[in-house]
């Protein structure tokens, strides 16, 4: 589904993302872990159009995304999450999500303005859809407080129904449960399960290393913006370089000793 | 020849006016990142405030410190009662406060003064000067010459003194600079201050060849703005090559191509720049994180 | 801010009756002219606060929308023999498709750079009227035809009075209809998060360009009525400072709030006109208001007024 080839991005002198490579596959979750500063985010934010690719490509189901802004990658069925929410917080939980049915709405300017009757049926359609996608994240009953007012772990949430909104193939999760508790977190990996069991390609960036080895069908391990490893967790839970990047040379040796 | 030579002289006497209100911008810019509308009534006070105190007596030379030091007040004032108070607003509401303040002191001007132009006699009299054919006003050198004591005086400060160094650290970063014991409150208002001096010098150096009155300001902001873009925001250098090239290129414009455009050529660089090259000549590129 | 149905219709018929009943209270003609004055002040505020409050952009150029529309009706029968209704609607055609063709490039902007650009835009825009001598008149202007609507003149003050004030309702009507609408939406979220809605597959360069059109539009019918209620235009009605008095009236309102666009309008039209003895003192106000408003009272008027209500419950 989504096929990433040779990325590359530099920024002035350093490379940020050197030569990275990995497929993600419809209804398997891939995460991508690494040390601070492997260029996780960088990586997302190249895939999802937000920085511009020194060299490398993109391909969406076998087409050619690699230099496609944002909104055109959303047309085609990407979707993503933020690292650091960026949640609509004047407007409330259901109209974030409802935002998020925009490619889906018939948008009409001077229907708009005149507010024609077509407006008001769309308006409870489209309503109608956020509110079924805040079920699936547990966020029916907040629909109509703002955005602002969520607690953190609800804002996560609500960022993925927005992002599911979309109606994505390939949905990138960029750290999902930072910051939650073990509760939230709980709620956050079912519903990443969810998502890949309807045929969604899901790419993940998280720390939390539980979750990643409990849901992820494949990791993919960056160290410094570098290509480090990829497999099964078991795979990758043996890898003795990801060790070394983890842990240093003591630490990975402690490791495979025990 | 000596017609492209009398552009010259005169786009780079009236570029050198633009390179010290660029310079003032790019002072208070990097220490607070503010778009400082109201530059240009420094410039207007310095000529004013000399016309009208030597016109109730005082020496020339005296009346031209009073009005620096009259500029210098409104400076720190201007910081203190509307931009300081105005800390965490937006970048574009902070622009919109400085047109707010630069708008006032013209009414203010406009009231203690009067709506006439004025003009200040020329330091080394009225002579011309007699350049490879081309006939230079005295002053022009005075301009030139006060501008290039400015941009010195400024360098060194700003390299070689601590209380410089204070600054750069400040508009590098202005977290990092408290953090280090920088009272940045006191560098801002510093930059605001020192911004009105370079702008009220330069008001008082070009007024006897180009007149003063209540509302050159706006226009002399707009391009003293323009010629701060070209160069780079932020960019000290940039400020003096930006205000340099303005001011050939509006000269050499308005001679060769249309004298009545004169003044859009300013306008039209700043759109040229800020769609082709937003960081200016000298400028650095930033990217936005995520 | 959201105004559900009950309350766009509430703002409407508030505004309809204060429309209706005012002149009821104004004891010669004189007050019908300065009301009128602020109908049409309102008018150009309510677009320009849907670019500025809801798409979350800023233009300090918008007088010259402004000034093209006024022009509009003032060339258009002087030198092209066309009548004042055809020229208005001219007007606004050459505002809003001028508006699209410099809007691309300037949109792409942010920040202050995005403010100065418009600035620029605006200034040059002062300039060419201030020019062309032979078509504008140049700095001291030039007069306008009054307008004739099917062979009926509008010229008396009570006329001028309802004919703005309709506008403004309908200005009012169409500003708020977008609210709950997906152009309403995607606004909001631009102006709250560019990345996330582009995320979320907005277009945000052509909704920015919407936007900066609509607003165009609707300070070029704007600059039409004025300049035949007075029958006069000058080049000021484009000029810097009128684009600064716009912006102030929508920052002072209240950004996002079409009601405090009408707030803002009235205060910056009727304080002028209640200082008329201070006649030399409108730059000092005008630079003070500004100070004041954008420091004490950064959301506007209205939101505050509605927080204290609010708090006050």
């Amino acid at each position: 589904m989504l096929a990433v080839k040779n990325i590359g991005i530099s920024f002035g002198a350093l490379k940020a993302i050197d030569d990275v490579s990995f497929f993600a596959k419809e209804g398997q979750i891939l995460t991508v872990i690494g040390p601070n500063g492997a260029g996780k985010t960088t990586l997302f934010n190249v895939i999802s159009g937000v920085y511009v690719a020194s060299h490398g490509s993109v391909e969406l189901d076998g087409e050619d995304v690699t230099s496609l802004a944002p909104d055109a990658l959303a047309a085609r069925g990407m979707s993503r999450t933020f690292q650091n929410l960026q949640i609509f917080q004047r407007m409330t939980v259901a109209q974030n999500v409802m935002v998020g049915r925009h490619l889906k709405e018939r948008r009409n300017l001077f229907a708009d303005l005149l507010r024609l009757p077509s407006v008001g049926r769309q308006n409870r359609e489209t309503r109608e859809a956020a509110l079924q996608l805040l079920d699936e994240v547990g966020l029916r009953d907040k629909a109509d407080v703002l955005a602002g007012d969520l607690s953190y772990g609800g804002c996560k949430r609500l960022e993925i129904a927005r992002a599911l909104a979309t109606g994505p193939r390939v949905l990138l999760l960029d750290e999902p449960a930072a910051g939650c508790n073990a509760v939230e977190t709980e709620e956050i990996d079912r519903l990443i399960c969810r998502v890949a069991e309807k045929g969604i390609a899901v790419v993940l960036v998280e720390h939390d290393m539980k979750l990643v080895m409990k849901i992820s069908h494949r990791i993919l391990v960056l160290d410094r913006g570098k290509f480090l490893a990829e497999g099964t967790p078991a795979e990758v839970r043996e890898n003795p370089l990801v060790h070394q990047a983890y842990l240093g040379n003591r630490g990975a040796k402690e490791v495979q000793g025990a | 020849m000596s017609e492209f030579l009398q552009f010259f002289f005169s786009g780079l006497t009236v570029g050198a006016v633009y390179a010290l209100v660029a310079l003032g911008f790019t002072l208070i810019y990097n220490a607070s990142d503010v778009v400082n509308f109201a530059q240009g009534e420094f410039v207007m006070l310095g000529g004013m405030v000399t016309v009208f105190v030597s016109a109730a007596g005082v020496p020339l030379p005296i009346a031209a410190l009073v009005a620096v030091g009259v500029a210098v007040a409104v400076g720190l004032l201007l910081y203190w009662l509307a931009i300081e108070p105005a800390r965490g607003a937006s970048a574009v509401s902070i622009i919109i406060i400085t047109i707010g303040a630069s708008i006032f002191l013209k009414g203010a001007a406009q009231i203690a003064f009067d709506k006439q132009f004025h003009k200040l006699p020329s330091f080394s009299g009225d002579a011309p000067i007699n350049v490879l054919g081309a006939s230079v006003l005295s002053q022009s050198f005075w301009v030139l010459g006060g501008t290039a004591a400015a941009v010195l005086v400024l360098y060194v400060f700003l390299e070689k003194t601590l209380v410089g160094k204070a600054v750069l650290a400040t508009s590098a970063n202005r977290l990092a600079a408290r953090l280090v014991g920088i009272n940045t409150a006191t560098i801002m208002a510093l930059a605001f201050g020192g911004s009105a001096g370079i702008g009220a010098i330069a008001g008082i150096l070009v007024t006897p060849i180009t007149l003063t009155s209540y509302d050159v300001g706006t226009m002399m902001a707009l391009k003293g703005f323009a010629a701060a873009m070209l160069g780079g925001m932020g960019n000290p250098l940039g400020a003096v090559v930006g205000g340099l090239l303005l001011g050939l290129l509006e000269t050499m414009g308005a001679g060769y191509v249309s004298s009545t455009y004169k003044d859009g050529f300013a306008f039209v660089m700043i759109l040229v720049i800020l769609f082709a090259m937003p960081q200016g000549l000298l400028g650095r590129r930033t990217v936005d994180r995520v | 801010m959201t105004a559900s149905l009950n309350n766009r219709y509430a703002i409407l018929a508030a505004l309809a009756v204060v429309i209706a009943i005012l002149p009821f209270t104004f004891p010669s003609n004189y007050y019908l002219r300065v009301a009128s004055l602020v109908w049409v002040s309102a008018f150009a505020s309510i677009g320009l606060n849907v670019l500025m409050g809801k798409a979350g952009q800023v233009s300090l150029g918008h007088a010259a929308f402004f000034g093209i529309g006024a022009y509009a009706v003032a060339i258009g029968p002087a030198h092209l023999g066309l009548p004042s209704w055809a020229s208005l609607a001219i007007g606004a055609c050459i505002s809003g498709l001028l508006a699209y063709l410099v809007g691309r490039p300037i949109l792409r902007l942010k920040g202050h750079y995005l403010a100065i650009a418009t600035l620029g835009f605006g200034v040059l825009v002062a300039l060419v009227i201030t020019t062309e001598s032979r078509w504008t008149g140049g700095p001291d202007g030039m007069p306008v035809a009054k307008l004739t609507v099917f062979g009926w003149r509008i010229g008396t003050a009570y006329a001028w009075y309802w004919l703005s004030g309709a506008f403004l309702l309908v200005g009012a009507w169409i500003a708020l209809n977008l609210d709950d609408t997906p152009t309403g939406r995607a606004f909001l979220a631009l102006h709250d998060s560019e990345v996330a809605a582009r995320v979320v597959g907005i277009d945000v360069a052509g909704l920015k360009l919407r936007a900066f059109v609509i607003a165009a539009v609707y300070a070029s019918i704007a600059g039409s009525l004025l300049a035949m209620m007075n029958g006069f235009v000058n080049p000021d009605l484009a000029g810097f400072q009128h684009s600064v008095e716009l912006v102030t009236m929508v920052v002072l309102g209240g950004l996002g709030s079409i009601v405090g666009s009408i707030v803002g309008a009235a205060v910056l039209v009727v304080l002028p006109q209640a200082l008329t003895v201070f006649q030399e003192y409108e730059n000092l106000m005008l630079g003070f208001i500004i100070i004041v408003s954008m420091v004490f009272m950064r959301d506007g008027i209205v939101p505050m007024a509605s927080k204290l209500i609010a708090r006050a419950r």
